[in-house]
């Protein structure tokens, strides 16, 4: 069973695809690693051998950031910019998207289904 | 898209002058100033700036995470009161 970093690979997927299941790792890196890792990303996973899912584990626990470590980092920065006070930060604390788009309509991404925030456009 | 690198940081030059000025005699003055699109340099670190929002002076000060960011950043020109109903008249009350 190819298990990473915490994430079970789906078995029937081809491993270039299997391992963007994995949080913090998308299409590019996954390339990226299967060819350092010389592993043809065409074939299924359950037809891995295990000395690849070794590489491909090493090299993703070497060079990655992923899954918890990578989510407690965004955290990190996202709590750094609503503690220095800065418009962004504002934006966070509000539930608001912080990089200018409009919120007349839309930004429903961020502020979740209609009528769930004060101000929320209601049917 | 961010500055170019070969520009290098944005900085107020009169501001940063009386930073300076203020680091060698070691003052601690509050500066005004309507320089908002002035990047914040590590020499600001320490010192409070009221920066101008359109209307008044926001006194902030600065601490060593907000290096890099923009002065205005720190000083929003918009009041948001909320959207008719009762629930936005409370919390503009709260405010």
């Amino acid at each position: 069973m190819a298990r990473i970093s915490g994430v079970d690979l789906p078995r029937d997927k081809r491993v270039e695809i299997g391992l963007t299941y994995i949080y913090g790792i998308g299409l590019s890196s996954s390339q990226k690693i299967l060819n350092q890792a010389q592993v043809d990303g065409g074939i299924r996973v359950k037809d891995l051998s295990t000395e690849d899912v070794t590489k491909i584990r090493n090299i993703v626990t070497k060079d990655f950031k992923v899954e918890g470590a990578l989510r407690t980092d965004i955290n990190i920065n996202i709590k750094r910019l609503m503690d220095i006070g800065c418009y962004r930060g504002l934006r966070h604390r509000r539930k608001l998207p912080s990089r200018g788009q409009r919120t007349h309509t839309n930004a429903r991404t961020r502020r979740g289904r209609r009528g769930a925030t004060v101000g929320g456009k209601k049917k | 898209m961010p500055r170019s690198v070969k520009k290098g940081p944005y900085i107020d030059e009169k501001l940063q002058k009386r930073i300076q000025l203020m680091n060698k005699s070691n003052q601690k003055k509050v500066i005004k100033t309507w320089a908002r699109r002035s990047t914040i340099t590590p020499e600001f670190v320490g010192h409070t700036i009221a920066i101008h929002n359109g209307n008044k002076f926001i006194p902030v000060f600065i601490s060593e995470n907000m290096v890099g960011h923009k002065l205005g950043e720190f000083s929003p020109t918009r009041t948001f009161r909320g959207h008719g109903g009762r629930s936005a008249e409370r919390s503009s009350k709260i405010r």
